[in-house]
């Protein structure tokens, strides 16, 4: 077994330089989704707030469509269908132009609409949990719409939503592992490119199943801390 | 109150009607979508071939029959194999609710995929070992091998939810049934699960659903479901109406199994309506 | 706070910039080609991340002929023409046979090499011929996507065919010993009886290649209309074969001229 060693070493024998490299990838495609996931979820859970029957059914549809469809076949549609989509779109105007979504981004914006149509949800149930005296509250002291909703609506939002939020996260570090399918070189690929390679399948998806496992309890940690720092702000209130 | 008989009311403020901007923003998104889906239906129109029909129908059939028995069959195993994760997260004895705590947290916090892999490409490489005990007729067979990773996967959820569910009903019950002079199993039985089922419901609902969409990875381990025939239909045709065609299916099982879940929601829950 | 917050924000924008160029570049031309990496001795990655085998030096030499400076990119088998078409790359040099379904998609060029599939079994086998009959009832291995997978279906009609995303995984299966045969090019069949894992089986026989299904052999793929490169390309696949550079590839991986006849 001294060659486990040797496998997973930084060098050019090893494999070790590469899985980091996906770890690395892995990490950035997570981060960059969260804030697209998470500022589409706000303002698709708005959009299902709203008295206006049209923009509650435009966002309904949307995530209808996007925690119906199985993540793949979201990736898949994202990565073939939009590039397709677009590069017809973009030939109406120049037909000599080309355009390209590369997997990076086409990963983002499908774990993005996945991430954020869940995460209308929780946002939703956050809201409904803000008694109304809360607007009303902020009204009544003479701030506007705008204001209500970011100084005193959403401190709280966050706090609530916080817990269903930090689910989501763990969940979208795990999705991402689909985008080795569409050839982005993540820690599932690089480990499966290895494990083919040498043929020391269990070593290395082994060692994939830990990388995630490590990544989750490292964000574990972080959230929590997170979470308790909102709660002290919330008690002091 | 004046006595002069002219009453100042503070009206709430008008309901504002007509074009606001929240209805404008909502059109637009409603159009777009619109615009999409007859983008879509228009490329459908284009692309439908009778040929291609006739020659794949069937097979997405064949694979929408495989993703239901696979996920039929990991969910039913999986709740059994719960029972007893469920039972050792919410025991007493530290080793056993440690044991049980580190394989929800496994199959938790790694993926589906990788989950596969390690057991189906993984395990493989130990065929001699595993011929020794006589498993390796199971663990030959792509579709056993997902089956098992399925299962495994979907019990460390259902004990989480199952747990949940117990606890979520209060102490007081199983105080109170004691006094009545229940038997623990009696008690389990006739007062908390009736009681957690309501809690559980929609979770198991939601377990279903994700089981559905996360089976289609088991076409990367050569298994024939919907989504394993729908990328061999788009290999044959290069087609792109073959992955839509998956897209309105899968969405279709799962709208469905949806209003299911609030349906059954709403009868099992009548009691606690005023 | 605020620093962190504009990385926050500047992460996705910069992801989201797209590239948009020109395809028809004036000075020298730039050329993106696009190959699997998983097909050794045609293409393949090493433990340092990089490309190697002869479709990787064809396409160098190739590349080095028309004077284009080439970039390669990895797409896996099962996604190649659809990101050639999405303009992922411009094309596809990875061992793909010329056939009538895939030209109702792209354009392919003049053949670059030729080859016959064949049949793998393990060597304590019982199968005994290359025949339907021979193979009714067995698991038999090919890649997803391609002609061997559509040659196996159509012809061992009897038999329960497998799909593998890349030529790596059946083996892996094949060594596992969940398959009975695996299907594909002689040549990256010897290839993996050459290696180390390859100790468990042996050739079976070599297939009559059906001409409906394979086509007249493997050629490089561009999108539709792209007439001058596809000129291009054959043209320098031609100056290749002249000018002894082709030969000197194929020799530094085979022993007989894979151009065939």
């Amino acid at each position: 077994m001294e060659g486990v060693w040797t496998l997973l070493s930084f060098g050019p024998e090893g494999w070790g330089d590469n899985i980091a490299k996906g770890v690395l990838l892995t990490v950035t495609l997570a981060l960059a989704t969260l804030p697209l996931g998470l500022a589409i979820g706000f303002f698709v859970a708005l959009g299902k707030r709203s008295n206006d029957k049209a923009l509650r059914l435009a966002a309904n549809i949307y995530t209808t469509i996007f925690r119906g469809l199985p993540e793949l076949l979201t990736l898949f549609l994202v990565f073939y269908g939009a590039q397709i989509g677009l590069q017809k779109l973009v030939h109406l105007f120049n037909p000599d132009a080309n355009i390209e979504i590369n997997a990076f981004v086409a990963g983002m914006v499908a774990l993005g609409a996945v991430f954020s149509s869940y995460a209308s949800e929780v946002f939703l149930a956050a809201f409904r949990a803000i008694p109304d005296g809360q607007y009303e509250g902020g009204h009544a002291i003479g701030l506007s719409n705008g204001q209500t909703m970011r100084l005193v609506i959403l401190p709280q939002l966050i706090r609530l939503a916080l817990p269903g939020l930090s689910n989501l996260w763990l969940i979208l570090l795990k999705d991402t592992a689909l985008v080795s399918v569409i050839g982005l070189t993540d820690i599932l690929r690089q480990t499966g490119i290895a494990a083919r390679v040498t043929k020391e399948a269990f070593l290395f998806y082994g060692i994939a199943c830990l990388l995630y496992l490590v990544l989750a309890m490292l964000s574990s940690i972080a959230l929590g801390a997170i979470e308790r720092r909102t709660k002290r702000h919330g008690v002091q209130r | 109150m004046s006595a002069n008989g002219t009453i100042a009311v503070e009206r709430p403020p008008e309901v504002k009607q007509g074009w606001t901007r929240a209805r404008i923003i909502g059109v637009v998104l409603l159009t777009i979508w619109a615009a999409l889906g007859l983008g879509v239906l228009i490329f459908m129109v284009n692309a439908w071939d009778p040929d291609i029909f006739a020659r794949y129908a069937p097979r997405y059939l064949s694979g929408l029959w495989v993703t239901i028995q696979l996920v039929a069959v990991s969910v039913i195993c999986g709740a059994l194999l719960s029972v007893p994760i469920a039972l050792g997260r919410m025991s007493r004895n530290k080793l056993i609710a440690g044991l049980a705590y580190a394989y929800v947290y496994f199959f938790r916090g790694t993926p589906l995929l990788a989950q596969t892999f390690l057991i189906y490409y993984g395990l493989g490489s130990f065929r001699p070992e595993l011929q020794a005990i006589g498993l390796w007729g199971f663990f030959r067979e792509a579709w056993y091998c997902a089956a098992f990773a399925f299962t495994l996967n979907t019990s460390a959820y259902q004990a989480e939810i199952l747990r949940g569910a117990v606890e979520s009903v209060g102490r007081g019950q199983w105080e109170a049934a004691s006094a009545l002079g229940l038997s623990k199993l009696q008690t389990l039985r006739k007062i908390i699960i009736p009681q957690a089922l309501i809690v559980a419901l929609r979770p198991y609902g939601n377990e279903i659903i994700l089981m559905i969409k996360g089976s289609a990875i088991v076409a990367i381990i050569t298994v024939y479901d919907l989504m394993g025939e729908t990328r061999r239909a788009y290999a044959r045709t290069f087609d792109f109406q073959t992955y839509i065609w998956a897209a309105i299916i899968y969405l279709g099982i799962v709208e469905v199994l949806r209003n299911a879940i609030d349906w059954i929601e709403l009868r099992i829950t009548k009691h606690l309506k005023r | 706070m605020l620093i962190s917050r504009r990385i926050a924000l500047a992460l996705p924008a910069a992801a989201l910039a797209l590239a948009v160029g020109s395809a028809h570049a004036q000075d020298t031309m730039k050329l993106k080609i696009g190959t699997e990496g998983a097909y050794p001795p045609f293409n393949n990655l090493t433990a340092d991340g990089s490309l190697e085998g002869f479709d990787v030096d064809i396409a160098k030499a190739l590349c080095a002929e028309m004077k284009a400076e080439c970039e390669f990119v990895t797409q896996d088998w099962d996604g190649i023409i659809p990101a050639l078409q999405a303009g992922k790359f411009d094309a596809i040099i990875a061992s793909m046979s010329i056939t009538e379904d895939r030209k109702k998609q792209v354009d392919f060029s003049n053949k670059y090499y030729n080859t016959p599939p064949a049949l793998v079994v393990p060597k304590e086998s019982d199968i005994t011929g290359t025949s339907r009959e021979d193979l009714a009832g067995k698991v038999i291995g090919a890649q997803g996507a391609t002609t061997h997978a559509t040659f196996a279906e159509t012809t061992f009609s009897d038999s329960d065919v497998k799909v593998y995303p890349t030529a790596e995984e059946y083996k892996l299966d094949m060594v596992n010993g969940r398959l009975d045969a695996v299907i594909d090019d002689v040549i990256v069949l010897q290839e993996f009886l050459d290696s180390e894992d390859g100790a468990c089986c042996k050739v079976l026989g070599t297939l009559t290649p059906d001409e409906a299904i394979y086509g007249p052999g493997i050629g490089i793929a561009v999108r539709q209309g792209e007439d001058e490169l596809r000129e291009k390309l054959n043209a320098a696949i031609t100056a290749i074969r002249e000018n002894g550079k082709y030969k000197e590839i194929n020799d530094q991986y085979f022993s007989f001229d894979v151009y065939g006849d």
